[in-house]
């Protein structure tokens, strides 16, 4: 294997250096800190912010497909767009929001390889100035249920002892760590892992400068742990952001046909009364 | 008494400040914050990371002087985490010059006032928490 699977939804930072003005294309900042587009964003660039703006408001879950479509066209995202996401911390949030986009049926929708780091670190141009778009008319679809599952889908999932991934570090997979003093909303009731998960961290598919690891390497690291592209699999990590990382690797690098990104998470799963649990290192 | 009297005085005069204004001024104001976020003084020793940090979370560096029973604190924290340090850097100019008792003091929810939380979301408050805590923890030290 010598080439991702689906190859165009990678663009390299010379890529969007190219596209800056190209009207077709909207870049699209998803970070993981509130405020570093502030500090300074890609040219052109506009914001989406994961929880402020990609989360319903009230309830626990992402925004409606009408508040979807009016967040696209006040961004100045039209249907045919091309969309180029990137973001900090290895573009996690930015693989979340592409992850939504498909969700709601966003059909040209891509990734700046190593994120905004890599940027930065080239001497690339940042700018303050603010910016916007001419609303447009949008019309989402969806949403595409087969990327997303429920905590009911997971527990027939294990059941029926199909491939699970916990991608989250080595300590919160085996228990060890549940959450850290003075961070209390962010745990959970109970350390540990969904039984028979295999812990692949999501960071193992990444390069030091964010890119993301060759064809060969990712194949080798999954299938090493059972992975393979003929199973149904389902990813997790504690709040659905690293986990939308690995199910980009797997279904657009590696073509993984049916991968599921389950966003409840552990801050679900380790809340839910009477869910089994596994701790240690499990499988 | 209101609670509020428990703030050192530059602290509440902070707190009002974002208390008084709304929205996007509220992030403005701690962008401003995390803009003025001081340079650690080369004369201290480079302090260790607060705790283990698990990947999801900025790692925060914290190290304190003590002069005439004042305490004086100071924080590393990465430029690419612009909310942290912006968290950091009001609470390094609000406990300037405190003593060990007046930190100890301070209500663990007193940032709620700030309404952050309208803007941020609460969980995003959480680095707000534990940077609280650890300056509780390193402020008990000079107790003992």
């Amino acid at each position: 294997m010598t080439a991702y699977a689906h190859p165009e939804v990678l663009v390299d930072t010379e890529w969007v250096a190219q596209h800056l003005n190209d009207p077709q294309v909207r870049l699209v900042e998803s970070d993981e800190d509130a405020l570093l587009y502030e500090t300074g964003h890609i040219p052109g660039a506009v914001k989406v912010d994961w929880f402020t703006t990609l989360q319903h408001p009230v309830r626990r879950d992402f925004l409606t497909k009408e508040e979807f479509e009016t967040l696209c066209s006040s961004l100045g995202i039209a249907n045919d767009t091309t969309v180029v996401f990137y973001g900090d911390k290895s573009n996690w949030f930015a693989v979340y929001a592409f992850w939504l986009f498909e969700y709601y049926g966003h059909q040209d929708r891509r990734v700046m390889n190593g994120g905004r780091a890599k940027w930065v670190s080239e001497g690339r141009m940042l700018t303050t100035t603010p910016l916007a778009y001419p609303p447009t008319t949008y019309h989402a679809t969806g949403p595409a249920k087969d990327i997303r599952a429920f905590r009911d889908d997971v527990m027939r999932h294990l059941e029926s002892h199909q491939p699970l991934v916990d991608v989250r570090s080595t300590k919160e997979y085996t228990g060890e760590l549940l959450h850290m003093p003075g961070y209390p909303q962010e745990g959970a009731q109970r350390g540990g892992h969904i039984p028979g998960a295999v812990s692949i961290p999501w960071s193992q598919a990444v390069q030091e400068d964010g890119t993301f690891k060759s064809p060969a390497a990712l194949r080798d690291l999954y299938q090493a742990h059972g992975i393979t592209p003929d199973k149904d699999t389902i990813a997790y990590c504690r709040i659905g952001e690293r986990s939308s990382h690995t199910w980009f690797v797997l279904k657009y690098l590696l073509g993984y046909p049916k991968v599921r990104n389950y966003d409840g998470s552990w801050t679900e799963w380790g809340n839910l009364v009477g869910a089994p649990i596994e701790k240690g290192e499990g499988a | 008494m209101t609670d509020s009297n428990s703030l050192p005085a530059r602290l509440e005069e902070i707190v009002n400040d974002f208390e008084v204004c709304e929205g996007r001024e509220k992030l403005e104001m701690l962008l401003d914050y995390a803009r003025s976020f001081p340079p650690f003084p080369g004369y201290l020793q480079r302090p260790d990371e607060m705790e283990e940090v698990p990947e999801c979370m900025t790692p925060v560096q914290m190290a304190a002087e003590v002069k005439d029973g004042a305490l004086y604190y100071y924080f590393l924290v990465p430029e690419e985490s612009p909310t942290v340090r912006g968290y950091a850097a009001l609470m390094m100019e609000g406990l300037k010059g405190s003593t060990p008792e007046q930190v100890l003091a301070i209500p663990a929810d007193f940032y709620l006032r700030m309404g952050l939380q309208h803007v941020l979301t609460a969980q995003r408050l959480n680095g707000m928490a534990a940077i609280l805590a650890h300056v509780k923890r390193r402020a008990a030290t000079e107790l003992n």
